[in-house]
């Protein structure tokens, strides 16, 4: 007897968990020759209220790890990708790429984070100064994560896209709710149980699948996101809704395959900086180094 | 209906008269509450409602008088960047932190209640219990919250707890009683329903579910029995008894569907702060939380609420 092939079920992944639409919607992606080749979630805008929540709630502990563990635990994460390159290139030939494109894809996106695996112990000394002032204090500047940011990935590129966009923000210990690219989801649903399986704690990085339309300006307006990363051309129609209450808006324009499209800048976007007045006794004469 | 509503009952009586619970009945009755679709003119009404049931909390080992006068202050200034906004119905402190509250709400028309009785096991002789809430009453209580001994009642002591609710009654003097059963120690819904007629017959002007302490806590089921004793009571006798929910209601949405259910079983009447409260400490910035979104259309953030 033939045997029935298992189909696979594109689900949001939201709190480490892969819960379905609550709205019950899906959209249909085709291959090139234009067979079905899966029905994927259309997210609500109360799905994206959904993941705010529990991006925020995994924000405190995701935040307050040292900085090395969650290098560790970025590294790890390239570590199971490496496990499952062959399910990713099955899919990205699916959507389209050649097998060779595929590799070097797969390849280029555990490459890449374990670059910024690298830098998670490292961004802070880099990043941080020491001002010279003209008063006695001593006077320093340091990076935070900012809390829970949106990320609206690349439409063009599935899963180096989606890499390049979200690990640098939660190497700065930032919590993420990214919505994946609309046209090439697959991917992202499958990195999801990547991350799953990493030691991500749930709720650091949440993966909807569905429209900016509804996703991302639910993202927009909502008051509990402090920061939005997205394709500079996709902003313009969101950025008067994160007016109220001052979201930074991050845009990049990239060819994720290029060495430019991975750098410092990429975390220390999403970071506030903290400078901290320091009183200490007059050292501000002529003798001071600072 | 009874129609022997003038002649004294005993413990025992009340208990044998106590109806038997059908946790399943209680379940779907429950769930078609969590149903009512309520819009947006209603809800923005009913979040205010809400606001001004709540018995705003702190009861915790590390309190101090700065956490207290700084809930007080909440009390009264839920968000005066809004206006318009009802202020709570009480705070809710341990005796020894009631002068402070009292002092801190001067000239507002905020009630103190403190919790009394060897608050929250109740484990303590009668003498010291009534010293206790003699104590709260003296220093400018206006609510005494009670627990009630649930060892003894779980070992069929009935007429205990019943003198024992008596008397810290009269210790109350004018200040209302709300008698805490500490549901999740009772384990059984009938145990819930016993408890409360018990309290009623006694003289509890509230009854209460829990202390916070022990979860579950403030279930829908477990508030739903109580406000049927509630509901027979008022049948049988025309007397109006209050009904407090405490513990683990932290959302608005929690909050709206329990007073759908007040509004169900006891009617409007009930829908005031003398006869129904909410016992909690996160549950004001939600509810204001919400009031602002339905204001504005934006999903708000903690980070623009005070600091529980």
């Amino acid at each position: 007897m033939e045997r029935l092939e298992i189909l696979k079920t594109y689900k949001i992944y939201i709190g480490g968990q892969f819960p379905r639409t609550e709205s019950g919607r899906y959209y249909v992606i085709s291959d090139k020759k234009g067979n079905p080749l899966a029905n994927i979630c259309l997210a609500s805008r109360k799905d994206a209220r959904n993941a705010v929540v529990a991006a925020r709630k995994a924000c405190g502990s995701w935040s307050e790890k040292t900085a090395f563990n969650r290098g560790q635990i970025l590294y790890r994460i390239a570590e199971m990708l490496e496990g499952r390159k062959e399910q990713f290139v099955a899919e990205l030939i699916k959507l389209g790429s050649t097998q060779k494109a595929a590799e070097k894809e797969v390849e280029l996106s555990i490459d890449r984070i374990v670059y910024y695996a690298g830098w998670a112990d490292k961004y802070q000394q880099i990043s941080s100064t020491v001002n010279p002032v003209s008063s006695s204090h001593f006077n320093f500047s340091v990076l935070e994560p900012m809390g829970v940011v949106g990320v609206s990935c690349p439409q063009d590129s599935s899963l180096l896209g989606l890499v390049s966009t979200i690990i640098p923000v939660i190497t700065g210990g930032n919590t993420v709710v990214a919505l994946a690219s609309e046209s090439l989801p697959l991917c992202a649903i499958t990195f999801a149980e990547v991350l799953n399986s990493s030691d991500v704690p749930g709720g650091v990085v949440n993966i909807l699948t569905g429209t900016q339309k509804e996703v991302v300006a639910t993202l927009a307006s909502h008051m509990d996101v402090n920061a939005l990363v997205g394709n500079t051309k996709d902003f313009n129609s969101f950025s008067e809704a994160a007016v109220d209450n001052l979201k930074r808006l991050i845009s990049f324009d990239a060819d994720w395959t290029k060495p430019e499209a991975h750098g410092l800048h990429f975390v220390s976007d999403v970071q506030e900086v903290k400078t901290t007045w320091h009183p200490i006794e007059n050292i501000g004469g002529a003798s001071s180094s600072y | 209906m009874r129609t022997d509503k003038e002649k004294p009952v005993s413990p025992s009586e009340i208990i044998a008269k106590s109806p038997q619970i059908d946790k399943v009945g209680v379940e779907e009755r429950v769930a078609r509450f969590q149903t009512r679709s309520i819009k947006n003119e209603s809800k923005m009404q009913g979040l205010k409602m809400a606001l001004s049931m709540i018995d705003l909390t702190t009861l915790e080992g590390k309190d101090t008088p700065g956490k207290v006068m700084q809930m007080c202050y909440k009390a009264a200034h839920l968000h005066d960047q809004f206006p318009d906004l009802p202020t709570v119905a009480a705070v809710c402190v341990y005796p020894s932190m009631v002068k402070i509250a009292h002092e801190a709400l001067i000239g507002s028309n905020i009630q103190i209640a403190s919790v009394a009785t060897a608050f929250p096991s109740g484990q303590s002789t009668l003498e010291i219990k009534l010293n206790d809430t003699k104590f709260a009453v003296d220093q400018g209580a206006t609510e005494i919250d009670m627990v009630i001994s649930r060892g003894k009642f779980l070992s069929g002591e009935y007429n205990f707890v019943f003198d024992e609710i008596c008397a810290v009654k009269e210790a109350c003097g004018k200040a209302r009683l709300k008698v805490i059963l500490e549901t999740g120690e009772l384990v059984t819904l009938e145990n819930v329903r016993k408890a409360s007629d018990l309290a009623i017959h006694a003289g509890a002007d509230f009854i209460k579910t829990s202390t916070g302490k022990i979860q579950p806590a403030a279930t829908m089921q477990i508030t739903y029995v109580m406000l049927m004793a509630i509901k027979d009571h008022f049948n049988a006798t025309g007397k109006m008894v209050g009904m407090k929910p405490a513990g683990g209601i932290s959302t608005a949405k929690l909050a709206l569907h329990n007073l759908v259910m007040v509004n169900e079983i006891l009617g409007p009447k009930w829908l005031d702060n003398q006869w129904f409260r909410f016992g909690a400490s996160s549950l004001a910035n939600d509810i204001l939380m919400q009031i602002l979104k339905t204001d504005t259309g934006l999903y708000q953030s903690a980070d623009y609420f005070t600091i529980d």
